[in-house]
């Protein structure tokens, strides 16, 4: 291993602007002639808009045009898709009402847009939108996701608030192990709402420029193609060719990035309704009205056990909140991306899924980090870990009886998908080693003497990442493929330019993506430049998010690669007279087998552009492009332990130690991994622990700000022991499996598994807030919940 | 209003509205865009910087309190070919992810090692991350940029 | 176009005379509450008059009885102040536990005890200490000074100016801040001083007060078990989504303990 090749943590070539404060953010960039925009957004949750006055804040001083959901839709724009329609088990479409970007007649949520307003400074756009007088007949509200079904129409398209009634699996023969178990372990669990708090609030920058037509947006995407496409295809803003969306450096996303939001699409469409440039960044409030929150389930489930211990059917009914609308991605979320997860790493033979997906007067639900994977792991760990204390068994033999075996793969499972490898004991047995598990009882007793319960917690989650292939994904309803392309550009002097459909945005591509094309090409790492995030430099691509970049967006690179490789070789065995087969590439030379001559890659490129003495039927140049499209998920597994304290008096949690033992496959920068995992971890505990969107009765947000919507700070959180087991992915050149999510994924529940354990409660709620705590050991004390 | 000032050395005079808070002044009068914004109630810690010596959230400091002060902003704080200790320890120990953060981060935990110092406090990690209280991160889960900040406070201490 | 003027007075004097002449003012003092409850909206005022370069409103003086702190200046400076650690080392503790560094090294005593907040942790040290808060007209006993929700005894364009904090035998105080705003969900400071004991309790009710039922318990036997199974009234405590009125009447007795431990 090469100490810039794969495998080495690689210190990172984005770093030295953000550490002297020259990254690039969206609100960093200004045009001339720009004007700033802000948004009139609903007070109501649910109402009819009867009038909209704007004639006040035309007169806000500095204020310049106002244009009201009537003006978007009098332009003719079309509404904001979902790209993934999901089909009801009885066969019919789910219902996708219409979506305007600036609402039009009837709000419904809290923070819909229904105007913008354009001004000179961002002060004169506020004041201006504060300005414009609506009239709102309030409409009954609903919020709370089990109470959809009964609550009043939201949307005529869908009768009873409901989306679709998605099943997957085998249900007579679930139903029928359920009833010949020896045992049934079932919980009600909730997973709590999250809204994901990027630290970069999202924004927008739209210039029109009159002399092509050609809009140009920058702005905080995770995938700018994608919002290219949408609209371009959809809202109909601009043709595709006519509309170039810049996502430079971005500032977090989590999901959040991904989708396409009202707001972006209205500063682009005014930006060419005024032939000026309109600039948007969100505060952190409007960020948390209206970024697409993330989880909001309530499920029933059952896991059914024989009198060995062997799982032998899991029946989940889960209801998912969709909010006012459906986002980008959000019907795939509680479908394809959880109902597949729920097998996990069990032989779990009989497995039915039944999700219910609800609109509610709250902002729409969609994707946030894990996406639906978090919430399937702690539907089955959490019934796991009270299966094994219901049976009194130890919760890391529980698990271990139930493993998919290495010798068990390829293994299908009842729910849809295709593990194709993994070794799920590996990542226990080292987890147990990391957190010594033997010395659990001792501590426990230690801490009791300190006054403080002490537990210990599981989770063994699997994930599916870099979701393909493309064909398969349309089949289920996918309106998009979900390939990458890669495209390397290697320039006379040898030095390479890559191109890449994935998008960084703290995770690394410009370091990782350059150690896998200079190891490969053999030259040195600061020889390669990555490009990405802006639809006209980059070819196509479908972005990041769910942990796909390095397994799909990688693997396109390294697949141009290797067509570069094999281009250059036929230019180095003209140069070297010699045949084709007889010329190897290694570490940067292509080299006569039987004479021992040989050519730099440097001097093959140089050829290639300057073909003096070149090869009559080949062309010159040397730059080559590839779409990798995976021919399965990849299935990133592990093991998460975690040990709490709890001081009973308060009901404060501390966590005391994590420990994370992962199987990514093949690791190419361990450093970056590792950071990964530990802010997914933080994440997952901040799930558990800290974080909750909360829609009051009437629905409003109340958690609206960081008073009240508690973020992990550096102190709530310990230090994170992580490792990782590797069995290569089957099926990419690079054996990557992605690394993204799985803090997120498995860390939920093994603190909640943790807590439970230290008060010897059978359930919590999440998050488990000192109160929450507090009432829990109150209870135990007075006698058992 | 009139306001003069020290940024980075330089110094500045700006007319501005009463209104407008420094993290706006430096941004948009100043272009030191390095500053950044991640919230409107003055927690997440984005738009740190150093005010007369201490660490101040930027975004709740009008520009006219800083008349006559002197700020230093992550642009000032080392160069690519210079960098301060704790850039440097940042890197090192991968304590950034996107990158949002990380300039308010660092002028928060250079404060953080310059006060340890003035009150005669060795930096452990359970003061670090009480330190860290009034900055956000959503990358890192905090681990890495602890290490950080531990190893650059040695290294200020061998230093200095 | 501001949304208001700005002063920046030299002295006391033009201060309030600032203060007077414009009605809809405030007196900026660090800003760490002010400048937020602006930016949100929530306060209007036509203008600011900035009391940053009042110096005589800065300063920490220890006598033997005393310790008086000029209502500018901050609570990182009263964290860190070798008088304060020596004369209160409760109060210097609590300094070090308001909002986190950045807010500590900005805002001031004097500004937290104007804005009276329910949670704030200063009123917590006033009462328990029964301190003196001197403004430019007058001084105001700790017990007459916190009415109500952020409603205290200072006249409109009343300025403090220090408070005088008598010096207790021993002292501690204990936090419970909220996880999210890191304000104190509960914050009690216990302190014996020359008239016994007085037990400060912030973050619970309306406004800080004295916990009689706690103070009684612990003039009878000074220690945290005294403190167990102390009943703590709850029906006027504050009850929001972090923590219902039960949960802070069980945390005032809690702190109370610790603080009782802590004073060593």
């Amino acid at each position: 291993m090469s100490s810039q090749g794969i495998g080495a943590s690689v210190r990172r070539t984005e770093d030295m602007r953000f550490i002297t404060g020259r990254g690039r953010y969206t609100d960093d960039f200004n045009l001339p002639r720009q004007t700033h925009a802000a948004f009139a957004r609903s007070p109501y949750p649910h109402a009819r808009i009867t009038g909209v006055d704007t004639s006040a804040a035309k007169d806000v001083p500095g204020v310049s045009s106002v244009l009201t959901g009537a003006d978007m839709a009098a332009d003719g724009l079309g509404g904001l898709p979902c790209g993934w329609l999901v089909k009801s088990k009885d066969g019919s479409d789910m219902k996708q009402p219409p979506h305007p970007p600036l609402a039009a007649e009837r709000v419904n949520y809290v923070g819909e847009p229904y105007a913008i307003v354009i001004a000179d400074t961002p002060a004169a756009a506020r004041a201006g939108a504060e300005a414009i007088i609506a009239d709102f007949e309030e409409l009954d509200a609903v919020a709370a996701v089990d109470q959809a079904i009964h609550a009043a129409t939201i949307h005529p398209e869908a009768p009873e608030n409901r989306c679709y009634l998605w099943s997957l699996g085998e249900e007579e023969a679930t139903n029928e192990a359920i009833e010949a178990a020896a045992h049934v372990t079932s919980l009600k669990i909730v997973n709590n709402r999250l809204i994901p708090n990027a630290i970069e609030p999202r924004a927008a920058l739209a210039n029109f420029d009159a002399s092509n037509g050609e809009i140009t947006l920058y702005t905080t995407s995770q995938n700018p193609h994608l919002a290219r496409l949408i609209l371009a295809a959809f809202v109909q803003i601009a043709p595709e060719h006519k509309l170039r969306i810049i996502a430079p450096d971005v500032g977090g996303g989590f999901g959040s990035k991904i989708f396409v939001y009202s707001e972006e699409t209205a500063v682009a469409w005014a930006a060419k309704r005024i032939g000026r440039p309109v600039k948007w960044t969100a505060t952190r409030s409007e960020s948390f009205l209206a970024d697409a929150h993330g989880r909001d389930h309530v499920t029933h489930a059952d896991l059914a056990l024989d009198a060995d211990g062997r799982f032998t059917a899991l029946r989940v009914r889960t209801t998912a909140n969709m909010g006012a609308y459906l986002s980008t991605f959000a019907s795939s979320v509680p479908t394809y991306l959880y109902g597949t997860l729920l097998a996990g790493q069990y032989k779990t033979p009989n497995i039915h899924v039944e999700v219910e997906a609800v609109f509610t007067n709250t902002a729409p639900v969609d994707a946030y980090r894990g996406a639906g994977r978090p919430e399937a792991t702690y539907v089955l760990e959490r019934l796991v870990e009270t299966a094994a204390r219901e049976l009194n068994m130890d919760p890391a033999e529980l698990r271990r009886k139930n493993f998919i075996q290495p010798e068990d793969f390829p293994y299908q499972t009842p729910v849809a998908l295709e593990y194709d490898v993994g070794d799920y004991e590996a990542s226990l047995n080292k987890a147990l080693e990391l957190i010594d598990y033997k010395g659990f009882p001792e501590r426990k007793k230690e801490a009791n003497a300190r006054g403080r319960k002490r537990g210990i917690g599981f989770s063994c989650y699997i994930e599916a990442c870099g979701l393909a292939p493309s064909q398969l994904a349309i089949s289920l309803g996918a309106g998009v493929g979900l390939y990458e392309s890669g495209e390397v550009r290697v320039n006379p002097t040898g030095s390479v330019t890559v191109y890449t459909g994935s998008h960084s945005h703290g995770q690394g591509h410009e370091t990782t993506f350059a150690q896998i094309v200079a190891s490969r090409l053999g030259i040195p790492f600061e020889d390669v430049e990555i490009v990405h995030g802006d639809t006209g430099r980059v070819e196509f691509g479908l972005g990041t998010y769910g942990s796909r970049s390095a397994a799909v967006g990688g693997s396109a690179i390294v697949t141009a690669t290797d067509k570069v490789i094999r281009k250059g070789a036929r230019i180095a065995a003209h140069l070297l007279d010699a045949d084709l087969d007889e010329v190897d590439f290694e570490d940067g030379i292509y080299k006569h087998r039987s004479s021992n001559a040989s050519k730099t890659f440097g001097e093959v490129a140089f050829a290639a552009y300057v073909p003096a003495d070149y090869p009559n039927d080949l062309e010159p140049g040397l730059s080559e492009k590839a779409f990798y499209d995976p021919n399965n998920f990849t299935y990133p597994a592990g093991t998460h332990i975690c040990e709490v304290e709890v001081d009973p008096d308060t009901g404060t949690v501390e966590v005391v130690t994590f420990v994370a033992v992962d199987d990514f496959g093949t690791v190419i920068n361990p450093m970056i991994v590792e950071g990964q995992v530990h802010g997914g971890l933080a994440q997952g505990i901040g799930q558990a622990l800290f974080e909750h969107g909360i829609y009051d009765d009437f629905g409003q947000l109340i958690t609206g700000s960081y008073m009240d919507y508690c973020m992990p700070r550096a102190d709530d959180l310990p230090s994170f022991k992580v490792d990782t087991t590797v069995t290569p992915c089957s099926h990419n050149p690079l054996g990557v499996k992605g690394c993204g999510e799985a803090g997120a994924i498995g860390a939920t529940p093994a603190v909640i598994n943790a807590i439970t354990d230290a008060l010897g409660i059978r359930e919590i709620e999440m998050p488990a807030t000192p109160e929450r705590v507090w009432r829990a050991c109150k209870t135990a004390a007075e006698g058992g919940q | 209003m009139n306001v003069t000032l020290t940024v980075n050395g330089s110094h500045h005079a700006v007319d501005v509205p009463a209104d407008t808070l420094l993290v706006d002044l430096l941004r948009t009068e100043l272009g030191l865009t390095g500053t950044h914004v991640g919230c409107d109630t003055s927690q997440c810690g984005s738009c740190t910087v150093i005010k007369d010596g201490v660490s101040v959230k930027s975004c709740t400091v009008l520009a006219a309190q800083a008349e006559g002060a002197s700020i230093t902003t992550i642009e000032g704080l080392g160069s690519a070919d210079d960098l301060h200790p704790m850039q440097a320890a940042f890197r090192e120990c991968h304590a950034l992810q996107c990158g949002f953060c990380t300039p308010g981060m660092i002028m928060a935990a250079v404060d953080l090692v310059r006060s340890a110092k003035a009150n005669g406090a060795a930096l452990d990690e359970r003061s670090v991350r009480e330190g860290l209280e009034g900055n956000f991160c959503r990358c890192t889960g905090y681990h890495n940029i602890v290490r950080a900040v531990l190893s650059a406070a040695a290294q200020m201490e061998a230093t200095s | 176009m501001s949304r208001f003027d700005y002063h920046r007075p030299n002295s006391i004097d033009d201060a309030t005379r600032l203060r007077g002449q414009h009605e809809d003012s405030l007196f900026l003092a660090g800003g760490q509450t002010l400048l937020p409850t602006i930016k949100q909206g929530l306060a209007a005022p036509s203008d600011l008059i900035d009391l940053g370069r009042l110096d005589d409103l800065r300063g920490i003086n220890v006598s033997a009885e005393t310790l008086t702190i000029g209502a500018m200046t901050r609570h990182a400076e009263v964290a860190a102040s070798a008088e304060a650690r020596k004369a209160i080392p409760a109060l210097a503790h609590l300094a070090g536990l308001i909002g986190d560094p950045q807010v500590r090294n900005t805002g001031t005593l004097g500004g937290s005890l104007a804005n009276s907040d329910p949670a704030a942790d200063y009123p917590a040290a006033v009462i328990a200490l029964g301190a003196t808060i001197h403004t430019d007209k007058r001084s105001i006993a700790a017990e007459d000074y916190f009415l109500d929700l952020f409603e205290t005894a200072l006249e409109p364009g009343e300025l403090i100016v220090k408070v005088e904090f008598p010096i207790p035998k021993r002292a501690a105080y204990a936090k419970f801040p909220n996880p999210a705003s890191r304000y104190a969900i509960v914050g009690v400071m216990v302190a014996e001083t020359k008239d016994g004991i007085r037990v400060g309790v912030t973050g619970a009710g309306p406004c800080a007060f004295r916990c009689t039922p706690i103070e009684e318990a612990l003039a009878k036997d000074f220690s945290a078990e005294a403190v167990k199974g102390v009943a703590i009234d709850h029906s006027r405590f504050n009850s929001d989504l972090h923590a219902s009125a039960e949960y802070r009447g069980a945390l005032v007795g809690v702190m109370a303990g610790r603080a009782v431990s802590a004073t060593g």
